[in-house]
């Protein structure tokens, strides 16, 4: 049995008397479209910045395709194939959608650092970035800065330059917040078409979002796992139900 | 249309014809202000400084209230070889840099680890450290009454500085053109771009999997560099170096002729730099006082109004 | 007395009235970076202004020292909320270099006001005839100024931190300073309280900076000139903190007093040093939040 594509076992973290990590154990398995839910402040996007190597547990371990990368900084995870978007767009806000992607392809390429080659003479590179932007539906955006696109198209970008990195596990952190209902249509798209071998975790308030797109759920209350499950069976969940009461009932 | 936009950012770094402008304008100079050459060297000597500062704070998006640093201890390396009977200028020059480039390492390393406050505040501290060394190897240094003595040799053996500037001028500008050649290669270069990237939003480029820290250690270096060969030309060329090459008003001016032609666009110091000097050559020497304040409220007023200088000015009206 | 305990001694009591000056200047400094996250490289001409002015008061009013102190404050405080209101509001939450190039305008701006008004030399210092002289304890006898600087300061101190802990205002800031969303929801009007800190952090550095004088000359360059230091006090004592700039400004203070005494060749080499290693081990500073 090939190891799961990441992993968490017992994984802590407070600041103080906040604790946002409580014994998390984890297990995203290889091709898995799964997703993260829970209310606000549950730690869902710490658990992202752990995963990450944004931010260092106080115990337990973090396993990317069977090997231990928990003291690993977050460059090197990016290089293994551990990708993520961003809650709120966190683009170079003032470079077009291309220079944003084909940045990131420049990375994972190696050639990020060159200091002689002019950037244009990395044409494979250039084209790759815009193909990426074509399939995304960006193309008539690839040179205008991403700061002046609307909001649901900076959150593809935010996609766009995630793919970019080739990534084998794959965190996107609400891909459709703060998106008007008329632009979430393609990102959901999106989505559904990435590639199956792409270990895919959601973090999601949009529960209509979430019960489409998730093969397997988990729920994540006060930095701990409250359950794991199919859709229906997480729908079904009484202990779900209350934490969401208040906020969302799923119907 | 889509090979289109794929052209148009892969011929981003080719030569344009504008870009021309700022060499020609050099030599009409030239020849055109025969009594005005010192004035001019100074003025090319320190693009190459504002040019150093646009790198580091342009490009890479580091505040730093300390670049005099660099351009002092250019300077003063320069200048001590000269007063201590080595006056070759075209190693000078390279003690310089590479002195002012290894003091950006050392303290680079340091320094940018922080962000912030603490970063500002550690790029002066190093800056009045080195002030303060300077102040008190008054043996070396000279002290606060300058460094003496300095005689620099004619370039290759032959070229003199002579009193009128013709050789100091154009002594700067060979130098300056060099030094713009190689900044222009490592801005269009994958490492310059990552650097806007780093600049724009660091978060997202530790996403991607870039070094940040390590490409941020490489520009400051290289900056630091053309800063002190900067710095070494000024003292080569005047025959004298003072503590205030390292001072905190040095490295704030220097910002102020940066922002008056626009940060991160390469020619911004082309811009400001001779702005502000022939301002200050005219205007400073009538009355020194309203030259501070005429400069300050200028500062304040840019900032409120006008963020992208002169060369933003020129974007905006071009959208 | 032995030497060495003599010089100990000295260095002890006259890095304590350093301290105490730094303090007092730097503590606006420090909640005003916190709370508002506004790098304001001019704090130090609030301090100049407050030397200006008494001496300035005291001249030509006759005014009695301590009267001319609070009177130049409380102008100083009056002036800072203009610029408030007028300049600095316009770039919370914005871009640091913007804020760093508005507020070097205004140093220069300063420097230039000063001179036009006061002439480039050094401010001569005016005791007032009961504060000068020494005081004698019969082992060591030290300059009653500096004592009396020591003990006013001191008196600041604990109202300030007096009037932090206690008071509603001072809640309203420790709140503020911890967390601005959550105190701008509970309905802390940041507004108000960002031109009530921004006067008082102002107010003190003048206190500073006049009573001060006899240690921080007073000159046009001062802000420049002095700015290291208040960057220093603020970065090793951690933004936003009122106790932190204390303990660093004891450290500094003594630390550059003995090492200026001790070893003058080096000057303020050390404390730079000092600073840079404290800043390594600690980027937040001594009581910064992690």
């Amino acid at each position: 049995m090939s190891p799961p594509a990441l992993e968490t076992r017992g994984l802590r973290k407070s600041f103080g008397a906040l604790t946002v990590a409580n014994g998390i154990d984890f297990r995203l398995e290889r091709g898995a479209r799964h997703a993260l839910i829970g209310p606000n402040g549950a730690g869902k996007t710490s658990f992202v910045e752990l995963v990450t190597g944004a931010l260092r547990p106080n115990a337990g371990d973090i396993l990317l395709d069977g090997a231990e990368v928990t003291a690993l900084p977050q460059a090197p995870r990016v290089k293994r194939g551990l990708v993520r978007t961003f809650q709120i767009t966190a683009l170079f806000r003032r470079l077009s959608v291309l220079e944003n992607v084909t940045l990131a392809i420049c990375e994972r390429q190696g050639v990020g650092g060159g200091l002689f080659r002019p950037s244009g003479r990395y044409r494979a590179a250039i084209e790759e970035a815009f193909a990426l932007i074509e399939r995304l539906g960006l193309a008539d955006d690839a040179l205008r800065p991403v700061n002046t696109l609307a909001y649901g198209r900076q959150r593809l970008t935010e996609i766009a330059v995630s793919l970019g990195l080739a990534p084998k596990v794959l965190l996107l952190d609400e891909p459709a917040a703060g998106v008007p209902s008329s632009e979430t249509g393609t990102i959901i798209e999106v989505i559904e078409e990435l590639p199956p071998d792409i270990a895919l975790l959601i973090i999601e308030h949009d529960m209509d979002l979430v019960f489409r797109l998730a093969r397997h759920i988990t729920v994540l209350v006060q930095g701990s796992v409250l359950v794991e499950g199919p859709p229906e069976a997480i729908g079904a969940d009484p202990r779900v139900r209350q934490v969401y009461l208040g906020e969302r009932v799923p119907a | 249309m889509a090979e289109g936009a794929v052209d148009a950012f892969a011929r981003r770094h080719r030569y344009r014809l504008l870009e021309a402008l700022p060499w020609l304008a050099a030599i009409a100079a030239y020849i055109a202000f025969p009594s005005y050459l010192a004035l001019g060297a100074q003025i090319l000597a320190t693009i190459l400084f504002a040019l150093s500062a646009d790198l580091v704070l342009g490009y890479a998006g580091i505040v730093t209230l300390g670049h005099a640093a660099f351009f002092g201890t250019g300077a003063y390396t320069a200048g001590i070889l000269a007063a201590h009977s080595w006056g070759e200028p075209i190693t000078g020059l390279i003690a310089g840099g590479s002195a002012a480039a290894l003091i950006g390492l050392l303290s680079g390393l340091i320094v940018l680890r922080t962000t912030g406050l603490t970063l500002l505040m550690q790029t002066l501290v190093v800056a009045t450290m080195l002030a303060e060394a300077a102040n008190k190897a008054s043996f070396i240094t000279g002290g606060d009454d300058g460094l003496q003595g300095m005689e620099v040799w004619p370039i290759f053996g032959r070229l003199r500085f002579d009193l009128f500037g013709n050789t100091a001028y154009f002594y700067c500008l060979t130098v300056l053109f060099l030094c713009w050649l190689a900044a222009r290669r490592i801005v269009h270069s994958p490492f310059g771009r990552s650097l806007t990237g780093i600049r724009e939003n660091v978060r997202r480029m530790h996403a991607i999997g870039a070094p940040v820290t390590q490409r941020r250690l490489v520009i400051y270096t290289i900056a630091a560099g053309f800063a002190g060969i900067s710095g070494a030309l000024i003292a080569q060329t005047t025959q004298f170096v003072s503590l205030s090459f390292l001072s905190l008003e040095r490295s704030g001016t220097v910002l102020i002729m940066l922002i008056i032609g626009g940060i991160g666009r390469l020619y911004g110091a082309f811009i400001g730099v001779p702005l502000y000097m022939i301002a200050q050559d005219r205007f400073s020497t009538i009355d020194p006082v309203f030259w501070y304040f005429w400069i300050g409220l200028m500062m304040v007023l840019l900032v409120v109004f006008a963020r992208g200088g002169i060369l933003g000015l020129f974007e905006r009206l071009r959208r | 007395m032995g030497d060495t305990l003599s010089a100990l001694l000295s260095i002890g009591f006259h890095g304590l009235a350093f301290a105490m000056v730094l303090y007092l200047i730097s503590v606006g400094l420090s909640v005003t970076m916190g709370l508002m996250g506004f790098v304001n490289l001019a704090h130090g001409v609030f301090a100049m202004a407050g030397g200006y002015l008494t001496t300035s008061l005291m001249k030509r009013l006759d005014a009695p020292f301590p009267l001319a102190l609070l009177a130049a404050a409380a102008l100083v405080a009056l002036v800072s909320i203009a610029l408030e209101r007028l300049l600095y509001r316009r770039l919370y939450g914005g871009d640091e270099l913007d804020q760093v190039l508005l507020t070097m305008g205004l140093v220069f701006m300063s420097i230039a006001g000063a001179t036009f008004l006061w002439g480039p030399l050094q401010q001569p210092l005016q005791l007032p005839p009961q504060l000068s002289g020494q005081i004698d304890f019969g082992f060591r006898s030290f300059p009653i100024y500096r004592s009396f600087l020591i003990l006013c300061s001191a008196a600041l101190v604990t109202a300030l931190w007096l009037g932090v802990e206690r008071t509603r205002f001072g809640a309203r800031v420790r709140a503020a300073v911890d967390n601005l969303r959550m105190a701008q929801s509970v309905g802390i009007d940041t507004s108000r309280l960002f031109m009530a800190t921004f006067a008082l952090g102002s107010g003190l550095a003048a206190l500073g900076g006049g009573l001060g004088a006899d240690l921080l000359t007073i000159n046009p360059n001062y802000a420049l000139q002095n700015l290291v230091y208040f960057l220093i006090v603020v970065a090793v004592g951690g933004l936003g903190s009122i106790r932190g700039p204390f303990v660093a400004a004891l450290l500094i203070g003594i630390a550059d007093t003995g090492f200026k005494y001790l070893l003058p060749e080096f000057g303020a080499f050390f404390i730079y040093a000092l600073t840079m290693a404290i800043l390594l081990w600690r980027p937040r500073g001594l009581f910064g939040r992690a």
